[in-house]
């Protein structure tokens, strides 16, 4: 582990001092917390992260390693990891290597020794900040410049970065092969290995790709996966979904349910803080119970407008009662806020899997 | 859903006495339980023979009964509300710990719930019954597919052997129906097996023992989690014990949260748990789910469940903020979780999960020095009286707090007083010696790897002298035994090890203690090579700790936990001093807020830490600060320091008045603040004061939290009289720190504990006391000793629970203990001329002891104006020289003169006025030929002051304190509607309970050191009926006939005639010893003789205990000791439940006790009645 310090400048001013650890460097990105206890490499690897400084709340990250199995996508993505304690020695019958050297090799630069919970405290009472994260730049005024003239995450199209160059299929793991199709705005793997459980051959298309080429593989159903940045500025995945809407079964998870609702004309907007974790509870509109869910998103879809435009609400966030998810039962479409695949967080949402395979049928 | 409307009244069960394995966890849940349901408009109606529990008091449940904990009392008590108009529908049994919940199954199956039309709610008895019964619980794990150990079940000796030739050794044995895993065990060998098996089968409720493959060395999870109707379910904790498999999770150092498991493991357990809940069919409640993971393959099995509140709940509220109990009341009543709102954030619902952002450490806290025959190690079976809990932002703070929380005089995990390595490193130094503090491997190399060879884990090998293990540097042989064994001090052997140079993988092969854990630990050992390297260049002597350590390596230690103590030891400097709130060294506190800074929180519920620094650019440079979290509202604040960790003799009563001290402040308008670091207690539930710090009790860590309160609001006062020894030993450095203590002045305390002074004090009042004189060394003792006369009592000053207290007969016994006597005391003196006296009394033979608790309101020694009220006269069942916590007692004294209550009434003015005291006083006297003997003034609250409290009606302990504050007594009396002297209602009496049945072997006899962990109280009518009831309470069920044995000492041998005379005429079947028989035929009383040795023609005793022919048995000790063939006797009785009274007071009182039940018959004799109705004056 390196001894080089490392800052942490947010645009209010503030700077948090310590230690470097992963790669070396400076990185300008939007600075979010993410309250999850475990589960810190799907969240290094999960796409949705792009452009985005993650503060760990749980104190203590790295305590069991890294491992070949926990990756959400081939890569991290993540501009910079903010953690109170880097474990010294990992333990965990799975791990093949640390944090440290996980996120070096990435060249993803870490921080570790800050009170990330003051950190939290800023991104809860100001919003989302935007930040510099440098083990080059020492100079106060520097940090804090820097941080105040970086990019807003509002207007922000992330998908591009994120999105495959070509199709990919992932085959099923067993059963019958339904034809999905999955649209990767960066989409994570577990989504992918849930429909591969279900028995499905998952085409991978990028979310730039026009409608009637989707349609040639005559897919059955249709995902619409996660991924990073402002809904509203990944025009075209909204542009690509508008004529695919009715013509089979759909399914959006995260940033895919946010591409639905702006395609069938309602709007999305910033949540000050967002929610990123994996305790979040969800009610299931229809059966009254509660979901303990995994949630990673900044921007949410505007109840009103979506009603407006037929969606019906089916799950709402039981802490600030913002939409969870939706449904448009003529349009034969569905869609979560959260994540349902979880990895990381539990598995109480698994159910809506099945229910998409229910929809697309034999 | 909404709550349910067709119940009204709900019974709910406590758990009874403080034993082993259910501490006052359970006045907590309860607690919590009983203000939720009332809360919600419910008539609660409430059981449980503890009267130390803030739950009985009246205010908590609309009908309290301190009643015995048994089927054949619900079903009075239900009937008597039936006939009262107002019978009772629902019972909850699932939060008064494996008592309640037994009891209420008994009641099931007897069919008296059925009879009364109650239904349970909390957890349906089929779903407890599953859970319970291991078969069933198996059954049901196998369904759902989850992994469980090989295993099976066992009724018979031959049976288990069956079953052993499936699971092979090493294995477990866990019987069914016990708590704290009692009578179970791990077992290596056939020899062990047998032994173990036979135990469990007979400590069953049931008689059924788990035979389980042996997963010892396994990683332990534990998820606390809670299911409603609607099948929402959430974990709100998931434990992860730094002890694997193999030690019960009662004694194992625990972590939350988990650490060392991936997302995708710890989801595995949690899909796991939910199954498992829904599988049982816990759906209203909370429950707790233990895991076992192999640390190579991950391979999960199931170990065990708990369809109610539980240990680990308590601990699990604590260490998150999320209220389990209250949480599972309102389920158990027909709400969602959904609907309960998160009292810590007020915005968000119950149905989350607590997200965590600082680490919790638990340690267990025994008391081996009580029982020094018992075995150490640590097993399947709990052996620990309490615990404490700490919290930090990384483990290593809070391991290090919750270290210096547990009263064990460490100051942290090493360089302290008691640290053989420092000693030993400091002296090198003294030696002139250039690397006196750097570890063995860093001075010569790396670590002898042969060390480590040798014989199989945990092995003892041959020649070890035990002695040893205190020296430094430690025998590498010892130190491997040591590792390898689960005992109360691996920790610092694990230290020492580090020391030695041993890596945390070799650390691990013997501990099998997770190597994240290990190297933690490691972090800690090599970081003191850093500090040290300071110490070893800096001139010794008048700097001090801030002056020899840089801003940044101070602000490193804080961060890592250690303390002024540890630095100023480690440095050998003068302590910095604490630090407020907000200070530029990164000194803060932090909230639990459940949801890890997510959501704005409005809880009062806070932790010390130390945190980096934040920069800010102010006027173009940077400025340090750290962010203030604690916000203080300016109104005056009253501070309580509670007790700490339960250990014997410093228990629930202490938290009780601790509870009542805050309540009353509050009442009284100030802002209390609770300062204790028990996470079993009422005091440290997040509404019972209006700010809670869950600090370590030291000097340090309170004047920490009393500056930052400071800093913002005045501070009435701090209380330190109501928690017993641990805030007491506080107040002399606190007042010196410019606290204002409240009450009687610390100097007035000290005055009482010291021989000289107070030996003036009494003279110059003209009151008596035994002749005795104070020893500060083993010569002085001696001639003290021969001066006043054998027998002589030794008692040590400033010690808990007659800590060390032995009556000597002759110079030999004086010898044996004396040297114990002077190591015993709590306080650490600052000089050998310091050190605390022994004191050496004159032993009063067959005195009757008399507890007086009163309260006064004197402002100074001598005060003219004050008055004072004597609470309650208590006479003890023993007679003086067995421990007064020890001892049942009566209220009202069942045998004073009217002239002799007086006179004692006269006396505590006397003492009161003179001493000053201005709140609880406690003085005990031995009456002797008719005159009191002033034998100890304490002036604080006892651990009687809750049984008088129940006894007469009267909140003591808020009476006293509104007298602190500044109130006058009759104000305060008249508050709570009392006269001048109040009368006890009914004839109460307190039993104590003892934890003999877990300490296999040692001898279960009473002296003058305290060993009892709880109480019950019985109240009726007549003193023998109260007897009996107590007796029940306490497991100890009298018989009305069968088999009496009588074995006495020759001075007692006289006075046991009448009661064997009785015992005849009652119809009992006598046995005696040779001399006892001897005695009892020249008395014309027959009786069978038994032989004390194996082999001979008569009867072996110790073969009618364990063959269960004995149904109660009288011995006064001739000699004291596991060793001895009586002591045998003693032990065996008291494992096998057995009746056993040790002395002749106490046999009186039980058969005038047997006697009274006899004359109605038992069904007839014991009535109940609640509290309320005796306050109403109701006969």
């Amino acid at each position: 582990m390196n001894r080089t310090p490392c800052n942490l400048a947010l645009e209010d001013g503030s700077i948090f001092v310590g230690q470097s650890f992963g790669a070396e460097g400076t990185a300008a990105a939007e600075v979010v917390f993410n309250t999850a206890m475990t589960g810190y490499q799907e969240i290094l690897t999960g796409p949705s992260y792009c452009g985005q400084i993650v503060v760990m709340t749980a104190p203590l990250i790295g305590n069991y390693g890294v491992n070949p199995d926990d990756v959400e996508s081939g890569k991290q993505h993540l501009a910079g990891f903010v953690v109170r304690e880097l474990a010294r020695r990992h333990s965990n019958h799975r791990a093949s290597s640390g944090l440290h050297d996980y996120l070096r090799a990435a060249g993803v630069i870490g921080l570790a020794g800050v009170d990330t919970r003051s950190l939290t405290r800023r991104l809860r009472t100001f919003g989302a900040l935007r930040g510099l994260i440098s083990t080059e730049i020492t100079d106060p005024a520097e940090l804090v410049g820097k941080a105040r003239a970086s990019a807003k995450m509002e207007g922000r199209n992330l998908v591009e970065r994120v999105m495959p160059d070509g199709d990919m299929v992932w085959e099923p793991s067993g059963g019958a092969g339904r034809r999905v199709v999955a649209m990767d705005c960066g989409i994570k793997r577990n989504i992918l290995r849930r429909l591969a459980e279900a028995g499905c051959e998952v085409r991978i298309v990028p979310p730039n790709r026009s409608a009637e080429s989707i349609m040639e593989s005559k897919p059955q159903g249709l995902i619409v996966g996660n991924g990073p940045g402002d809904p509203a500025a990944a025009t075209d995945a909204i542009e690509a979904l508008r004529p695919l809407i009715g013509r089979m079964p759909i399914f959006g998870i995260c940033l895919g349910h946010q591409l639905l609702a702006l395609a069938l004309g309602a709007k999305t907007y910033k949540l000050k803080f967002g929610h990123h974790g994996a305790n979040h509870p969800v009610l299931n509109v229809e059966t009254g119970r509660v979901e303990i869910t995994s949630q990673n998103h900044g921007f949410a879809v505007d109840i009103a407008s979506l009603e407006s435009v037929g969606g019906r609400i089916s799950h709402l966030n039981l802490y600030d009662r913002s939409l969870e998810g939706f449904e448009h039962a003529e349009r034969r479409l569905f869609a979560v806020q959260y994540h349902p695949e979880a990895a990381p967080g539990p598995h109480d949402s698994t159910y809506l899997f099945d229910r998409f395979i229910a929809m697309i049928g034999k | 859903m909404p709550k349910r409307e067709d119940i009204k009244t709900i019974l709910v069960i406590g758990s009874g006495p403080i034993v082993i394995g259910q501490g006052c966890e359970f006045d907590y849940s309860g607690t919590q339980a009983c203000k939720t349901l009332r809360a919600e408009g419910y008539r609660v109606v409430l059981l449980n023979s503890n009267p130390a529990t803030i739950m009985t008091d009246p205010e908590f449940a609309d009908r309290t009964y301190v009643e015995p904990i048994a089927p054949q009392f619900i079903d009075k008590i239900m009937e008597f509300e039936r006939t009262r108009g107002q019978p009772i529908d629902a019972l909850l049994p699932t939060l008064g710990g494996q008592t309640g919940l037994n009891c209420a199954m008994e009641a099931h199956e007897q069919g008296i719930l059925g009879r009364h039309g109650v239904e349970v709610i909390g957890a349906s008895p089929e779903a407890i019954a599953k859970a319970e019964d291991r078969t069933l619980f198996k059954e049901a794990m196998q369904r759902i597919g989850l992994d469980v150990p090989i295993s099976g079940t066992a009724h018979s000796l031959d049976e288990a052997r069956q079953v052993l030739s499936d699971v092979g050794l090493p294995c477990c044995i866990r019987p069914a129906y016990t708590l704290g895993g009692e009578g179970g065990g791990f077992c290596e060998t056939m020899e062990e097996f047998e032994r173990i098996t036979a135990r469990g089968l007979s400590q069953s409720r049931i008689g059924e023992v788990l035979i389980e493959e042996g997963l010892s060395g396994w990683k332990e999870f534990e998820l606390e989690v809670i299911r409603d109707r609607r099948d929402n379910f959430v974990v709100v904790c998931a434990i992860e014990n730094l002890d694997p498999m193999g030690v019960h999770t009662g004694d194992s150092i625990t972590v939350a949260p988990a650490q060392t498991l991936t997302d995708r493991e710890y989801q595995q357990m949690r899909d796991s748990a939910k199954a498992i809940m829904r599988e049982i069919g816990v759906d209203t409640g909370g429950s707790n789910v233990q895991f076992a993971v192999c640390p190579a393959t991950g391979r999960q099995v199931v170990i065990e469940m708990n369809p109610r509140v539980s240990r680990s709940s308590a601990l699990a509220s604590k260490a998150t903020g999320y209220p389990i109990a209250k949480v599972a009341a309102k389920l158990a009543v027909g709400y969602t979780l959904d609907e309960i709102p998160n009292d810590i954030t007020r915005t968000t619902p119950a149905s989350f999960e607590p997200a965590i952002d600082y680490c919790v450490v638990k340690i267990p806290r025994w008391t081996f020095e009580k029982f020094p025959d018992a075995d150490e190690t640590l097993t399947t079976q709990m052996k620990s009286v309490g615990e404490a809990m700490a919290i930090g932002r990384s483990f290593k703070e809070a391991f290090q707090k919750c270290i210096r929380s547990m009263e064990i005089q460490r100051a942290g995990f090493g360089l302290d007083a008691n640290d053989r390595w420092l000693v030993a490193a400091h002296a090198r130094h003294a030696g002139g010696e250039p690397d006196a503090y750097r570890s063995l491997a860093e001075r010569d190399g790396a670590a002898d790897a042969s060390i480590m060879l040798g014989s199989r884990q945990g092995e003892a090998p041959p020649d070890v002298d035990e002695s040893s293990a205190t020296h430094w540097p430690i025998d590498p042989q010892v130190l491997r035994q040591k590792l390898a064994k689960p005992c109360q001090g691996r920790p610092y052997y694990i230290r020492y090890a580090f020391k030695l140079g041993w890596t945390v993988d070799q650390v691990h092969q013997l501990t099998r203690i997770d190597p994240w854990f290990l190297d933690q630990l490691a972090q800690l050992v090599e970081f003191e090579s850093e500090l040290l390297s300071i110490a070893a260049h800096a001139p010794s002597g008048a700097a001090s700790v801030r002056e020899k350590l840089s801003p940044d390596l101070l602000h490193k230690c804080r961060s890592l936990g250690y303390s002024d103590q540890q630095l100023a030891h480690a440095l050998r400097a003068a302590a910095p001093g604490a630090v407020a709130d907000d200070s530029t060294d990164g000194s803060c506190f932090r909230m639990v807020d459940t949801c890890a800074a997510e959501f704005e929180a409005a809880t009062p519920y806070f932790y010390s830490t130390t945190e980096a620094p934040i920069l800010r650019i102010e006027n173009g440079s940077a400025v340090r600060s750290t962010e203030r979290e604690l916000q203080v509202s300016t109104a005056p604040h009253v501070v309580v320091i509670g007790g700490g960790p339960n250990r014997i003799g410093q228990g629930i009563e202490f938290d009780y008045c601790c509870v009542h001290a805050s309540m009353e402040a509050r009442r009284l308008g100030y802002r209390s603040v609770m300062i204790n670091s028990n996470p079993e207690t009422v005091s440290t539930d997040y509404d019972t004061s209006d700010l809670l710090f869950f600090e370590p009790l030291t000097h340090d860590d309170v004047t920490r939290v009393l500056r930052a309160i400071e800093a913002q609001a005045p501070i009435e006062g701090v209380i330190v009289q109501f928690g017993g020894q641990t805030p007491l030993n506080l107040a002399d450095s606190l007042k010196q720190a410019g606290a204002k203590i409240l009450g009687t002045p610390p100097e007035s305390i000290n005055l009482a504990e010291d021989r000289d002074e107070f030996q003036q004090i009494l003279a110059e009042i003209g009151l008596r006391q035994p002749q005795s004189g104070a020893a500060r060394n083993v010569e002085e003792a001696r001639r003290i000793a021969e001066r006043l006369g054998y027998p002589v009592l030794i008692r040590p000053s400033y010690v808990l629970g007659g800590r060390a207290m032995e009556l000597c007969n002759n110079e030999a016994d004086l010898s044996r203990y004396v040297t114990r006597a002077f190591a015993a005391t709590d306080r650490v003196a600052a000089s050998a001329a310091d050190t605390p006296p022994v004191l050496i009394d004159k032993f009063l033979l067959d005195a009757t002891e008399i507890d007086i608790d009163a309260v006064a309101d004197y402002r100074r020694p001598g005060d003219d104006r004050g008055d004072c009220v004597v609470c309650g006269i208590m006479e003890h069942i023993e007679q003086a020289g067995i421990h007064s916590g020890d001892s049942a007692c009566a209220i009202p004294p069942h045998s004073l003169a009217p002239d002799v209550v007086q006179e004692l009434q006269r006396q505590t003015l006397l003492l009161a006025r003179r001493l000053g005291v201005c709140g609880l006083m406690n003085i005990q006297f031995a009456i002797a030929g008719g005159l009191p003997y002033v034998l100890e003034v304490n002036p604080r609250a006892s651990r009687t002051v809750p049984f008088v409290s129940k006894a007469t009606g009267v909140p003591w302990a808020k009476v006293a304190t509104g007298v602190m504050l500044g109130r006058s007594l009759r104000d305060c009396l008249w508050d709570y509607g009392v006269g001048r002297w109040p009368r006890p209602l009914m004839t109460a009496i307190k039993t104590p309970v003892f934890p003999f049945k877990k300490f296999p072997g040692v001898d279960a006899v009473l002296g003058p050191e305290m060993r009892s962990t709880g109480e019950v109280m019985g109240i009726d009518e007549s003193f023998g009926l109260a007897f009996a009831k107590a007796a029940i309470a306490a497991g100890l069920s009298l018989p009305t006939s069968g088999n009496a044995l009588v074995s006495v000492n020759d001075p007692d041998k006289p006075r046991v005639v009448p009661i064997a005379r009785e015992l005849r005429e009652l119809g009992f079947k006598l046995f005696s010893t040779v001399g006892t028989h001897k005695a009892l035929k020249d008395a014309g009383i027959p009786s069978t003789i038994v032989s004390k040795q194996a082999g001979a023609p008569e009867g072996f005793l110790l073969d009618l205990i364990n063959h269960g022919v004995l149904d109660l048995l009288i011995n006064t000790p001739v000699h004291y000791g596991a060793a001895l063939e009586e002591g045998r006797w003693r032990a065996a009785a008291a494992a096998r439940n057995l009746p056993l009274i040790t002395t002749i007071a106490g046999a009186q009182a039980a058969v005038g006790a047997i006697r009274s039940l006899k004359a109605r018959g038992l069904e007839k004799a014991l009535s109940v009645r609640a509290l309320q109705d005796y306050a109403a004056g109701l006969r």
